[in-house]
């Protein structure tokens, strides 16, 4: 009888609802990696629970397609008087050349097996290695601006300094310091990054840069600190795409989604140090008064609230 | 020819090239069915000239500037080569573009033909990543701000862009080891992908043979009748084999 289905339709595996599982099993693994090593052995005994159920199903598949080993004709015991070992034929009967046996199996098996096994041994650390060490040991360090006194009141200041010193020119960065004079007897600094929010280029301040007046300052772990006093009248613009910012940083024109981003800071032993840096929705008001909505730092180009936040739920370390 | 004899008998080497060059194709093949070949040359042109510069080149961040300009005006005819390589990255992009034009014009990508079609698409983004690995490379201002734009228009993606973009640029922030992490991902990762990948592509038009175009008698039957070739079975749906022996009867 020839199969109605044709030849095509047999190899085909069952439907099955494992994969789903398995595939549940591998994300929360790879959630768990950044999230939390419990959450990543959850998936992981997820993932090869189904992958174990999947796999079983398809194998058994596979065996039903298997010829037929033809049964036994003769299902009497032999019934002859038992011969010495040195006469008669072999005991077991030639085996047919389509059965498979169970050893040709295991051996298959424990090939493929082990082989993957290897593999992973090998691969494992490999792989952990290319793409961990971009997620672990983030964070920045403190940088030391120099003594508060180099920051007149009132007055933009684009401080250029090393993020990393270890790392060399390619930490370079700029911010823009203003001093905000007191509130309540605390000293207020607005510090604005002047990495642009759309893709991370760096923004100009729209008006003169006083480059005669330009000071050096040698602070300890940030090299040398440039501090060029500027009037960024026109505020903060971005030479690639046109993206352009009020003196606050608020978005004025051009793709930006969101403010520039901040620095916190603190003033130790009389030194303008700048902290982490924060992302912002926007501010209202001006200078020491100002209200600032802030979120967690995000990436240029990502959303921090309304709701297109919700495109990006999970930041990486940073 | 003694030594081709030589080794045709103990490799088939030679049955094979021959195989492969003088296969047989559809007799109103026309130039446009050269635009495979000319990605592939344009290919093999930037594989050439980029392993000559890697012998030149110095991924450091310190120096990788100065070795391109060691190249471009010290090296004898290093001016040459870079530019080759340089503005060979732009035909070959271009071209992989219009190949793509022809088959999808010439509805090549049909069945049998789907797989082969993926994976020209893979090659796409696989040249694609090459060209924005290598453009790092100079270590310029160009250079480094086209970086730093691509890697966060990444990180833009929902979900998994920031993912994405800290798995780019080695971490948080730009550092020292991203320069290197280019040169590895241009020089070795993705060529050895893209050799992969080509292997696979032109194994599948070998084995499925090419497309007449649209406007051909024979692909629309009405030409005079292929002579029946018997290599060819990998065409044949396996129900259908039966039929096409004897004679076409649908």
């Amino acid at each position: 009888m020839e199969d109605p289905r044709g030849d095509m339709d047999r190899h085909q595996p069952p439907p099955s609802l494992w994969p789903i599982g398995f595939a549940v099993g591998v994300v929360c693994l790879l959630v768990g990696l950044i999230v939390s090593w419990v959450a990543a052995a959850v998936g992981a005994a997820i993932a090869a629970i189904f992958g174990f159920l999947w796999a079983r199903d398809v194998v058994a598949a596979g065996r039903h397609e298997q010829p037929t080993v033809p049964a036994e004709t003769d299902g009497a015991p032999p019934s002859a008087p038992p011969l010495p070992a040195q006469e008669g034929g072999s005991a077991m009967p030639e085996p047919e050349p389509a059965e498979r046996f169970p050893r040709s199996v295991f051996l298959e098996a424990s090939t493929l097996g082990l082989g993957a096994l290897i593999g992973a041994i090998v691969t494992l650390p490999v792989l952990g290695f290319a793409v961990l060490p971009s997620f672990l040991k983030q964070g920045s360090k403190d940088i030391d601006l120099g003594p508060v006194e180099n920051f007149p009141e009132g007055q933009y200041v684009v401080a250029t300094f090393m993020a990393d010193a270890k790392q060399g020119e390619i930490s370079r960065r700029s911010a823009f310091i203003r001093n905000n004079g007191t509130v309540e007897g605390k000293p207020s600094f607005t510090c604005i990054s002047n990495r642009c929010v759309h893709l991370g280029c760096p923004v100009q301040p729209g008006g003169p840069v006083f480059d005669a007046k330009k000071k050096d300052v040698r602070s300890s772990g940030s090299g040398l600190v440039e501090l060029i006093p500027a009037l960024p009248a026109a505020g903060f613009i971005c030479p690639c795409h046109g993206g352009a910012y009020d003196q606050e940083g608020n978005r004025t024109a051009g793709p930006p989604v969101r403010a520039l981003n901040r620095f916190e800071f603190l003033i130790k032993d009389g030194h303008l140090i700048l902290g982490t840096m924060y992302s912002v929705a926007s501010v209202s008001g001006t200078g020491a008064t100002a209200r600032i909505h802030k979120y967690g730092l995000a990436g240029p180009g990502q959303h921090i609230d309304g709701p297109e936040a919700w495109l990006y739920p999970l930041q990486p370390p940073h | 020819m003694y030594p081709l004899d030589w080794l045709e008998e103990r490799s088939g080497l030679i049955g094979g090239l021959r195989y492969f060059l003088f296969r047989k194709v559809p007799a109103d093949t026309n130039w446009f069915h050269t635009l495979g070949s000319a990605t592939l040359t344009a290919f093999l042109v930037q594989l050439v000239t980029g392993v000559i510069l890697a012998m030149y080149y110095t991924p450091d961040p310190k120096t990788a500037h100065q070795s391109i300009e060691h190249i471009t005006h010290d090296v004898t005819l290093g001016w040459l080569v870079r530019g080759m390589h340089k503005w060979g990255a732009s035909v070959f992009i271009i071209l992989m573009f219009m190949h793509m034009g022809r088959v999808f014009l010439f509805g090549a990508y049909k069945y049998p033909r789907e797989l082969n079609w993926i994976i020209g698409v893979l090659l796409l983004a696989t040249g694609l990543f090459e060209g924005l690995t290598g453009y790092l490379l100079p270590y310029d201002q160009t250079a480094y701000w086209a970086t730093v734009v691509a890697i966060n228009i990444n990180g833009t993606a929902p979900f998994v862009g920031p993912y994405l973009a800290s798995l780019l640029r080695g971490g948080a922030e730009i550092g020292p080891d991203v320069l290197a992490r280019f040169y590895s991902l241009h020089m070795l990762l993705i060529p050895g992908a893209l050799i992969g990948l080509i292997t696979l592509h032109l194994y599948l038009v070998v084995r499925l043979g090419v497309t007449s175009p649209p406007w051909s008698d024979e692909a629309a039957g009405e030409g005079p009748p292929e002579p029946q070739t018997p290599a060819r079975a990998g065409l044949v749906r396996p129900r259908a084999r039966t039929a096409v022996r004897g004679r076409p009867t649908e």
